[in-house]
């Protein structure tokens, strides 16, 4: 029997993968490979599992697949060879993960491991466990690497160290008990034994507060004296490096140092005398040097004022920021970033050289001075930084012009100081980069135009001098478009003429030619094209001597594949020809947006509308009111059918962009039913709306409380949260089922002969009467079951009834759903629903209701609201 | 796969940079320091803490490291194409000495002298092992014969 007979060696089937010339040559030589590996495991062969698991180990490295060899790697830790054990933890280490539940099985390997004779199987053990042990392992294996701390061979206490730093990471509970383990490593000689245990403090600071403060009361003065000694050791050859004795000892020292020092004076004061020294003795010519003086100057930065410490520090800033090297001057915007917090004024200082880094041939150098420059604008320098950033976007690549249209799109947004500067800086942008502008952005551009009246005028007319020129740039067109659309006649008529303006020749004609360039131009585009047929519609309404024209062009599109740009086609050009009375109506200029539910939307804060199930959408998620024009909503109900992907942030605009022609709520206050159900729930309850008044409305509902004792009183606080965490149920024909209630529904029992109460007229108006029957079950009295009849007193039918209802806190009501919502006219027939109602101080108060009813007469929203404070005095 | 698809997309980004820009690039978030060794790319992904200039000397430690062991030139500045070849055919060796730089992430020896006299002593621990094996099956072919 010869050992390592079978099969190929390692070595050859390396040779054979790099001969391979084809991803599928490669593929075939793997699979066979593999083919080999999984035979020899299913035989259980002994000598060739250290081979087969080096192989795989070669073929993951490629990127195959090799989740059978996971069981080898744990029969080879079991093994009782060094050899096998030795390639059985790299298996595990490479071909796992924490996540992988076959990591669970080696716990009880490692454990034996942890305590094997031989410090170096001991260290296989630590190091894979060190790197890649899960939470659980981790807190049944800390005891054994506590101990292991304290080993005799330093080998294994620098490994065990290490390896609890992942365990305190990953279980910071077991942090107290490394605690003084830790800290005796900081008197260690052995260098390696004392940069594990430097490493093992810093972390347990990060992760508990307790170990934070002992370290730094008992351990500062001794870790400042180790670095004196580390900086004026003599050479030694062991620990040179470019002439240093151990930089990296250097440098964890100072960031341990940098923890403690962090927030605490005293601690600061300790370390001043030695980060002066390290600052200003330590050689720069090689990056060792400066990769220490970089540590010493993040420390200064981080630690307590010291004015003198402070003032080395920038100097060393400064000095690094002008060297030639590309790594130092990086570094050197690293630092200015963290010395912003520190000395905001040191570091506008050198904007100049920034600036000059954000033009840098170097991409990592440029991102990195483009975020500092971020940091630093304030409404002082917005301007003339936004100047130097618009001017370079002009000339810098294509991969950095993304990222710095992005951050000027933000700062312009952020710290504009007048409406026609961000409009002229936005125009700039565009013009250059508007294929970078993401769609929020010229959105909010788009808000902010239209906020702006008295600068329509010079807007369009900017918009159509950039287009002649930037056609190409697609965020441009788009806005270009839509403000073209609307105020085409101030750009005709030279309308709201600025000072800074000369008056420009633009006929009705010439922005019909823009248009058409638009949709020709951007022929792939379809929310351009899609803008830019609404667009001509509004031109041909402020223009009728081009109707025939931009009809002509529109119905080029009557056959387009898109349903948007056909549907739009067909209509619009409807409109022209047959509605001319109308059409004015239509596509009158449009209100303002508000800039302010824009910003809140686009922050993800509200809702998104709420979308109303079948039926024309009678949404309008700002609920600004539009000029009326329902008659044609069947006709013109353009849903959300954009291709365009619009996130919820595009919707908004989307819809009044796209949508303009859906019909407004006839009355303002109507508006508030188009709003979720829970704005209406929170406006009867007079709770968390700080426009209303809450307290003459809570007065009314309990006349009787004058305390604020939390069970009778309508808690605003907590009622609003429980109200929120119900936001999103939306309001349909048992909304107090869902917001006030946590019972499930189930059926009343009507026949329950409790006592009898007489019937209630709950509401009556001119239009609409209920009455409230009662009864209770028996054994029961704090419910009241209640049928409500609805009666329609006028000759018009009632369609979508609605009926809500709020009651106190200490009360809980419930109500099943309707027996219709259609109410027939003049009382042929009624509507019953069932309420229920709990009273939790039965017997000491009374019940008491608010009600509101809604309804549509012809498609008209009607509204009515009433209180009930006169419920049967029995009833309890 | 994922594994591949970092590999193949880091490679890109850090392929296409010149010679005399910075060591350092971020690539989806993360910072990544890497070093050019004639035509071996040694690269590092780091936290947002860490000291990019000493990841430098972490990376150059280690190779002087894999220098020492493979021993195949002393003058570092001459890195052969043999030791490339090294790697690629030890790459378990290459491992086995970088668990004796590196745990956890976190730099475990400053000292090359002694990261390599452990490297050996393991080395020899299963030299001894292979021996034992191999006079095993000596023992055993005779015994058969």
């Amino acid at each position: 029997m010869i050992p390592f007979s079978s099969g190929t060696r390692l070595r050859d089937m390396i040779r054979a993968i790099r001969a391979c010339k084809t991803a599928a040559e490669e593929r075939a030589v793997v699979r066979k490979e593999c083919a080999a590996i999984r035979t020899s495991m299913n035989e259980n062969d002994q000598d060739c599992r250290h081979r087969n698991l080096a192989k795989l180990m070669f073929i993951h490295m490629l990127g195959y697949p090799t989740h059978f060899g996971q069981m080898e790697c744990l029969k080879l830790i079991a093994s009782a060879g060094f050899p096998e054990k030795r390639i059985g933890y790299l298996g595990l280490m490479l071909l796992l993960d924490e996540r992988q539940e076959v990591l669970m099985l080696v716990t009880n390997s490692l454990k034996q491991d942890l305590n094997h004779s031989n410090q170096y199987i001991m260290g296989l053990a630590l190091c894979a466990l060190g790197n890649i042990c899960s939470a659980e392992m981790a807190r049944d294996l800390a005891p054994e690497v506590e101990r292991l701390l304290q080993f005799r061979d330093p080998n294994v206490r620098k490994k065990a160290a290490l390896c609890s730093i992942r365990i305190i990471k990953k279980v910071p509970d077991l942090s107290e008990n490394f605690i003084n383990p830790a800290a005796a490593l900081l008197k260690e000689k052995h260098h390696g034994v004392l940069i594990t245990g430097i490493q093992l403090c810093t972390d347990l600071c990060k992760v508990s507060p307790e170990a934070l403060e002992f370290l730094r009361k008992k351990h500062t003065d001794g870790l400042v004296k180790t670095l004196k000694d580390a900086v004026n050791s003599p050479y030694t050859p062991e620990y040179d490096i470019a002439g240093i004795p151990d930089p990296f000892l250097h440098i964890r020292l100072l960031k341990l140092l940098r923890v403690l020092g962090q927030g605490d004076a005293d601690a600061s004061d300790a370390m001043n005398d030695i980060l002066a020294q390290v600052a200003t003795k330590t050689e720069s010519k090689k990056n060792a040097g400066n990769a220490i003086l970089y540590e010493c100057v993040e420390t200064i930065m981080s630690i307590e004022d010291n004015g003198g410490l402070r003032v080395l520090a920038i100097n060393i800033l400064g000095r690094f920021l002008s060297n030639r090297d590309n790594n130092i001057r990086y570094v050197a915007l690293n630092m200015l970033m963290k010395a912003i917090t520190v000395d905001a004024q040191a570091v506008q200082r050198h904007r100049a050289t920034i600036l000059k880094c954000v033009k840098d041939s170097d991409a990592s150098i440029q991102k990195r001075a483009l975020e500092l420059v971020y940091a630093l604008v304030n409404d002082t320098n917005v301007k003339p930084l936004t100047k130097e950033l618009i001017d370079y976007l002009e000339v810098s690549d294509q991969e950095f012009k993304g990222d710095l249209t992005d951050k000027i799109c933000s700062i312009v947004e952020k710290f504009s100081p007048e409406k026609i500067w961000y409009i002229d800086q936005m125009l700039r942008v565009l013009n250059e980069a508007g294929n970078f502008v993401k769609d929020e952005v010229w959105h909010a551009l788009i808000v902010v135009i239209s906020s702006a009246s008295d600068l329509h005028g010079y807007t369009v007319r900017a918009l159509y001098k950039a287009f002649q020129t930037s056609s190409e740039q697609e965020s441009l067109v788009r806005v270009a478009v839509w403000c073209i659309g609307e105020y085409g006649d101030m750009l005709v008529n030279n309308v709201g003429m600025l000072d800074i303006e000369d008056p420009i020749m633009v006929t009705e004609s010439d922005t019909v030619d823009v248009i058409k360039i638009a949709i020709k131009h951007h022929a792939l585009d379809l929310t351009t094209k899609a803008m830019a047929l609404m667009a001509l519609l509004k031109l041909s309404s402020r223009f009728p001597s081009c109707s025939e024209r931009i009809k002509d062009i529109i119905v080029q599109h009557k056959g387009s594949f898109v349903l948007e740009l056909q549907q739009r086609s067909l209509e619009f050009n409807s409109i022209i020809e047959k509605h001319q009375k109308i059409r004015s109506a239509l596509v009158e200029r449009m209100p303002i947006l508000d800039e302010a539910t824009f910003s809140t939307r686009r922050a993800g804060l509200l809702p998104a509308a709420v979308s109303t199930s079948g039926g024309a959408s009678l949404d309008l998620p700002n609920g600004v009111a539009k000029p009326s024009a329902a008659p044609l909503v069947d006709l013109l109900d353009l849903s959300d059918d954009l291709p365009a992907p619009s996130s919820s942030d595009g919707d908004f605009l989307q819809d009044l962009l796209g949508v303009d022609l859906s019909p407004a709520p006839t009355q303002s206050g109507l508006g508030q039913i188009q709003k979720a159900g829970t704005d209406v729930l929170l406006d009867l309850l007079s709770i968390g709306t700080p426009v209303q008044s809450s307290s003459p409305t809570t007065e009314i509902l309990l006349p009787s409380q004058n305390d604020k004792s939390p069970i009778a009183t309508l808690d605003a606080r907590s009622s609003s949260s429980s109200l929120s965490a119900q936001a999103t149920s939306s309001a349909r024909a048992a909304p107090m089922m869902d917001l006030l209630d946590g019972f499930g529904p189930s059926p009343l029992k009507p026949e329950d002969n409790g006592s009898v109460y007489p019937s209630l007229v709950a509401f009556e108006s001119s239009s609409l009467r209920i009455t409230f029957n009662f009864s209770k079950q028996p054994g029961n009295p704090q419910t009241t079951l209640i049928q409500a009849t609805f009666t329609n007193l006028t000759p018009n039918v009632f369609t979508d009834l609605i009926f809500q209802a709020a009651v106190p806190k200490f009360l809980q009501l419930h109500l099943d759903p309707a027996s219709s919502n259609i109410l027939p006219a003049s009382g042929n027939g009624s509507i019953t629903q069932n309420l229920r109602v709990t009273n939790s101080q039965h017997g000491k108060k009374s019940l008491l209701m608010r009600m509101r009813m809604s309804y549509k007469i012809d498609n008209k929203d009607m509204l009515e609201e009433g209180q009930i404070n006169n419920f049967p005095q029995d009833l309890g | 796969m994922y594994l591949e698809k970092v590999i193949r997309e880091l490679s890109g980004v850090i392929l296409t940079r010149g010679p005399k820009l910075c060591n350092f690039v971020e690539w989806r978030g993360h910072k990544v320091v890497y070093k050019r060794y004639a035509s071996l790319y040694f690269c590092m992904g780091i936290d947002q803490e860490d000291n990019e200039l000493e990841v430098l000397e972490i990376i150059h430690h280690y190779v002087e490291i894999l220098d020492r062991y493979f021993g195949s030139v002393s003058d570092l500045r001459l890195w052969f194409i043999v030791c490339e070849l090294d790697l690629i055919f030890n790459f378990h060796k290459a491992y086995y000495a970088l668990d004796e730089l590196l745990i956890a992430g976190e730099l475990q020896e400053s000292s090359k002298k002694t990261v390599a006299r452990l490297i050996a002593a393991q080395d020899s621990l299963v030299e001894a092992a292979k021996e034992q094996a191999s006079s095993l099956s000596n023992i055993i072919s005779q015994a058969t014969k």
